[in-house]
């Protein structure tokens, strides 16, 4: 049986779809069947992070109304075999999402696949209840400032209330806390929240922290998922906050802030 | 035939009765007052009828009718009065009842009504218990039950009770006690970090209660219309 997992936050632009992109790619590299399922009815941004723009033809919404089937629709990753993108529809809007629909074609892809991935939009109307409602996991993107703790934590009690499992009495929704743009820097200056903070606030299992870095807009500009970029500090975040998802016990990285050598102190790090 | 649309049929209505040793309109209003205080939205608009047994003197009852008109009661007439009374209160334009026709019987049925009463008000109160985080934009409401949390109540969250709350984790929203107007309620939390604590209507924001007890343990009650905070322990 397929794991869905909801990537979600409540507030936008804190990068749900980059978070569901490197980690639906990450899940893939490990050779798990994974589809990630852009819900942003409208506005479409994964297939351009996953760099596939151009290969778009059917969409979710055309499935969903029968206009084609899953296998027209879904658009295989040139890099990993094992990876398919589920573009949203860019002239229909969030109405066009029935709950029959969406769970007909989630029972479709459990079937066949071993994590579905569940790209939410954000704000808390009918497209990002969609997105949360049948999900089994849920991975809470937040950033570290008060607002977006706070939509984070709004996310967090339509999920244990407005949920399939939360409705149907079945054992809740595991959330996950992904703290994303984090600055150690801005941190000690006061600027930024702690994961300490935010942690205290939201009272959820902290699965990984992503540092503020230049790697993540060049990866969306170039339509590469952040997590094949290993050289670069958010794509090795990426990459344990993938094995910490799969169950693996891997140490926290990017928390403190870096001593800068001499060099890199001239040239910049 | 009978005709439905018009029909004059007796019907026994409970009415709070008012036993007061000085009727002056003054006297009436202060002990009202005082009553009404402990409780004001159980007694808001309630229909009340005076006893004048023991009255020697007809008291002023325009005067007290408008006593009653200012503390939001409805003056519905007197009962155990005199015919000398009866005349005065209807002038009033109040009605006069009866009281039940003998009289010792009538006070051992009111003592055994204060039993009951008693029986009833001090009932086991319920408890509503739930055990988990309350987020923003949640709203937990226990009616006529205590409300305990075993969680910490986030910011833009609302718990609200009847009776009193504890929360075992962190109160960053909005506590309500004593919804229904006890003052006596109070409200319990492990880490005092609310928006808002509000007790039988009265209510104090974030700033009033930043202080000693912020950020720690308290109890926070209501007494002679004031705040109190207290430690927990």
């Amino acid at each position: 049986m397929a794991k869905i997992i909801v990537v979600t936050s409540g507030k936008g632009g804190v990068g749900k779809t980059t978070s569901s992109a490197a980690i639906g790619t990450g899940i893939a590299m490990r050779g798990f069947k994974t589809v990630i399922i852009d819900f942003d009815i409208g506005l479409r941004n994964l297939d351009l992070i996953m760099g596939c723009e151009r290969r778009v033809v059917y969409d979710f919404v055309n499935v969903i109304n029968g206009e084609a089937n899953l296998k027209q629709a879904m658009i295989k990753d040139k890099r990993i075999d094992t990876l398919f993108i589920l573009p949203a529809s860019q002239t229909r809007d969030k109405d066009a999402l029935s709950k029959e629909g969406v769970e007909r074609i989630l029972n479709e892809l459990a079937e066949e696949f071993d994590y579905i991935i569940c790209d939410s939009p954000a704000g808390i109307e009918s497209g990002a209840m969609m997105a949360l409602y049948f999900a089994d996991e849920a991975i809470v993107v937040t950033n570290p400032e008060v607002s977006s703790v706070r939509d984070s934590d709004r996310i967090l009690g339509m999920l244990s209330s407005k949920s399939r499992r939360a409705e149907q009495g079945l054992p809740g929704i595991k959330e996950h806390l992904l703290l994303t743009r984090y600055n150690p820097e801005r941190v000690v200056k006061g600027e930024m929240l702690s994961v300490e903070d935010v942690g205290e606030i939201l009272a959820i299992k902290l699965l990984g922290v992503i540092p503020e870095s230049q790697a993540v807009l060049n990866a969306s500009n170039s339509g590469t998922p952040v997590i094949l970029d290993e050289e670069s500090d958010a794509g090795q975040a990426y990459l344990d906050t993938v094995a910490r998802l799969l169950g693996e016990d891997v140490p926290f990285r990017f928390l403190n802030v870096e001593k800068k050598g001499l060099l890199k102190r001239i040239f910049g790090g | 035939m009978s005709d439905h649309s018009f029909e004059l049929k007796g019907s026994l209505f409970p009415l709070s009765v008012l036993y007061c040793q000085d009727l002056s309109a003054a006297a009436v209003k202060t002990q009202l007052q005082q009553k009404l205080a402990q409780a004001p939205a159980f007694f808001y608009r309630a229909p009340v009828v005076i006893n004048v047994e023991s009255v020697t003197q007809a008291p002023d009852f325009a005067a007290i009718a408008e006593v009653f008109k200012e503390l939001e009661l409805v003056l519905v007439g007197v009962c155990g009065a005199s015919a000398e009374l009866k005349k005065v209160a209807q002038a009033a334009g109040l009605a006069s009842l009866q009281l039940s026709k003998s009289k010792t019987p009538a006070k051992e049925s009111k003592e055994k009504e204060t039993k009951t009463e008693a029986a009833v008000a001090a009932p086991v109160m319920e408890t509503k218990v739930v055990e988990q985080n309350i987020r923003s934009g949640q709203q937990i409401y226990a009616k006529g039950a205590d409300l305990v949390i075993r969680g910490t109540v986030g910011a833009g969250a609302e718990v609200i009770a009847d009776g009193n709350i504890h929360i075992y984790g962190t109160l960053r929203g909005k506590a309500i006690a004593g919804a229904a107007g006890d003052s006596q309620k109070r409200v319990f939390c492990h880490k005092l970090e609310a928006e808002l604590i509000s007790i039988a209507g009265s209510y104090w924001l974030s700033d009033s209660l930043q202080g000693e007890y912020w950020g720690k343990s308290a109890c926070i009650g209501l007494q002679d219309d004031k705040l109190v905070l207290a430690d927990l322990l």
